[in-house]
């Protein structure tokens, strides 16, 4: 071990003996050979519980034998390291898996035609049949909701940061907070219940942008909210000092100085709703076939259409809901990189 | 152009704190007065009520009367707007519009009150450049972003962008407390020049500059800490500093002072 471990104590007491990569190489190799051996002798098997297996052991050593070498405070220091760096990891493995599932399962059955043909007539066995008329029904929908959540969102946050000062204020902030908090679900039965019982509305996917409004409306006061705060209020005074009045002020100095923040909310608010089903399935319904008409008739949606395609007892079914899924992350991932180029360019100069 | 202001036993409040005490002075046309005295005396505060920016803190208010040429800005009639076209400001840290151009930081007070003649925009854009002294600096980037000027040249910014709404008179709150002794020079200058056409009233920390600048000086002080400011003096700036009536103003310009 004398050789393997780099002992630069000198003459100096600014230096301390250090483990080398080399001999931490030598540990994560020893750590795999014990593992190995472990699952050949035990009844160990499967290949998360090696990784796993293995990850313990390497740091369990690395651990022991810098408490050794270099010392007490260099120990914690590796100990705490691994840790995070294993969190880290295991918080970002879900989410690759899900992508990676998602995107091999996918494009297994995914290209032009079903993209462009609907579910009219389609029997769930038949190999062909497509989601065009369910990424129009989402597209609508998310549109619509967006059109009524977020011009209303934003005058709702420029009223609690620029312009209460009291009670109403308060109250204001309380209940889009208990908002954030509310199920999907709910926020569709409470359209059911109004829209489409009490006022005798039909299922439409106008029902649905209601409901997903709901949805969008406390992540896009509060995301404003936010981004309204951090403007500094010497813009304002600077504003008022030349005579500007306080509306213009608001309109042309503070949002514009917000905007980049604003729409990145606003586009996360959307990637939310966009994979919402469940107040859909009370108030859009869905439909095998293509409706244009968002204000009149069942409509179908791409969460829907997997929630219905992936319950059926059918292989090509099942491809199928995996395909829809990936054009519904597609969609998703579209909207995040719109909004990242439209924050680039929009807003502050530097 | 070039208006003057005369203070009556104005008193002013934060909530319920008494900020300032009993202020009595008047500020001649086409002079530049000078505010000194220690921190949190209340000398910026005076500043704001001049033009009414003290109301964007909530639960200030105002007693007595402050009166541009005679006519009193706090009569309930009075639109503070209006109050603030007439009396511009410049504020400590140089403060542009980060989403706005050179150019249109310069014209923003006209463009945002709805002026949209482009050939008159331009020419209040080049005559308040050069009221600034900037204009040489900056002509050939005018599209540029205000943020991409350095300190100085942003303070000199937000001086045109003041006086391209052609104002009454001019509030300076330490203007060049946040720059280096060169911009200093540049503003101290350029004060020099501007008080031909305005009114100018700057507070400064720094006793040199008023001594340097300014035509006649106020000093405000406080009892203690908890108590209302108040105006101790306010004379001929040689006056002040050579032979000041108080002993407190004195002691603080000798630095005997606390």
């Amino acid at each position: 071990m004398a050789q393997a471990v780099e002992v630069k104590a000198g003459n100096s007491r600014l230096i301390r003996a250090q483990l080398s990569r080399r001999f931490l190489a030598a540990i994560a190799a020893g750590a795999i050979a014990v593992t190995f051996a472990l699952f050949i002798a035990t009844p160990l098997h499967g290949l998360v519980g090696f990784v796993l297996v293995a990850a313990v052991l390497y740091v369990v050593a690395q651990t022991v034998i810098s408490n050794v070498v270099e010392g007490r405070r260099a120990a914690m220091n590796r100990l705490v390291t691994s840790v995070v760096v294993v969190c880290a990891c295991a918080a970002v493995l879900p989410l690759v898996a899900v992508l990676g599932f998602t995107v091999i399962k996918g494009s297994a059955v995914l290209d032009l035609s079903f993209l462009t043909h609907t579910m009219r007539g389609v029997a769930e066995q038949d190999p062909y049949g497509g989601i065009y008329h369910a990424i129009i029904g989402t597209l609508e929908q998310v549109g619509l909701a967006t059109l009524l959540a977020v011009p209303f969102g934003l005058l709702v946050a420029i009223y609690l940061v620029e312009y209460s000062t009291g009670r109403l204020g308060r109250i204001v902030s309380f209940f889009v907070d208990v908002m954030t908090g509310l199920p999907s679900i709910v926020a569709g039965l409470f359209i059911f219940a109004l829209w489409i019982l009490a006022l005798g509305q039909s299922f439409s996917g106008f029902a649905g942008s209601l409901a997903l409004a709901i949805l969008m409306l406390p992540t896009v006061v509060r995301s404003a909210e936010e981004m309204l705060k951090i403007v500094p209020d010497s813009l304002r005074e600077g504003s008022y000092a030349l005579g500007i009045p306080k509306w213009v002020t608001v309109v042309r100095i503070v949002l514009p100085t917000a905007l980049a923040g604003i729409v990145t909310g606003v586009m996360l608010a959307i990637a939310r709703v966009t994979g919402e089903t469940a107040p859909l399935l009370l108030t859009v319904f869905g439909n095998p076939a293509l409706n244009f008409n968002p204000f009149s008739g069942a409509q179908a949606s791409l969460p829907l259409f997997v929630f219905g395609e992936a319950g059926l007892p059918n292989e090509t079914a099942i491809n199928r809901a995996w395909a829809a899924a990936l054009v519904l992350i597609l969609i998703v991932l579209v909207l995040n990189i719109m909004a990242r180029v439209i924050a680039r360019f929009a807003g502050v100069r530097s | 152009m070039a208006k003057s202001i005369q203070m009556k036993n104005v008193d002013i409040y934060y909530g319920k704190f008494h900020a300032v005490q009993d202020v009595n002075l008047s500020v001649p046309p086409r002079a530049v007065t000078a505010f000194i005295g220690p921190s949190g005396c209340g000398k910026s505060t005076v500043l704001r009520t001049m033009n009414r920016m003290h109301e964007v803190i909530p639960g200030a208010r105002v007693e007595g009367r402050v009166e541009l040429d005679g006519e009193d800005i706090y009569r309930p009639a009075v639109d503070p707007v209006e109050v603030r076209r007439a009396v511009g400001m410049v504020f400590q840290r140089p403060n542009p519009f980060p989403t706005m151009s050179i150019r249109d930081n310069v014209v923003a007070g006209l463009k945002l009150q709805g002026v949209r003649n482009k050939s008159h925009l331009e020419e209040v854009t080049e005559r308040s450049l050069r009221g600034a002294n900037l204009w040489n600096e900056v002509k050939d980037r005018l599209g540029r972003p205000g943020g991409s000027l350095s300190g100085g040249q942003q303070q000199r910014l937000c001086i045109a962008r003041a006086i391209a709404v052609q104002p009454e008179i001019l509030l300076m709150d330490e203007p060049c407390s946040a720059l280096d002794p060169i911009s200093t020079l540049a503003i101290e200058e350029l004060m020099g020049e501007l008080k031909k056409d305005y009114t100018i009233v700057i507070v400064t920390h720094n006793m040199q500059q008023a001594a340097r600048v300014s035509d006649q000086t106020g000093f405000f002080n406080l009892k203690a800490a908890g108590q209302p400011g108040r105006l101790i003096e306010l004379d001929n700036t040689e006056k002040i500093f050579s032979n000041p009536t108080e002993k407190a103003t004195e002691d603080y310009i000798s630095g005997r002072f606390g």
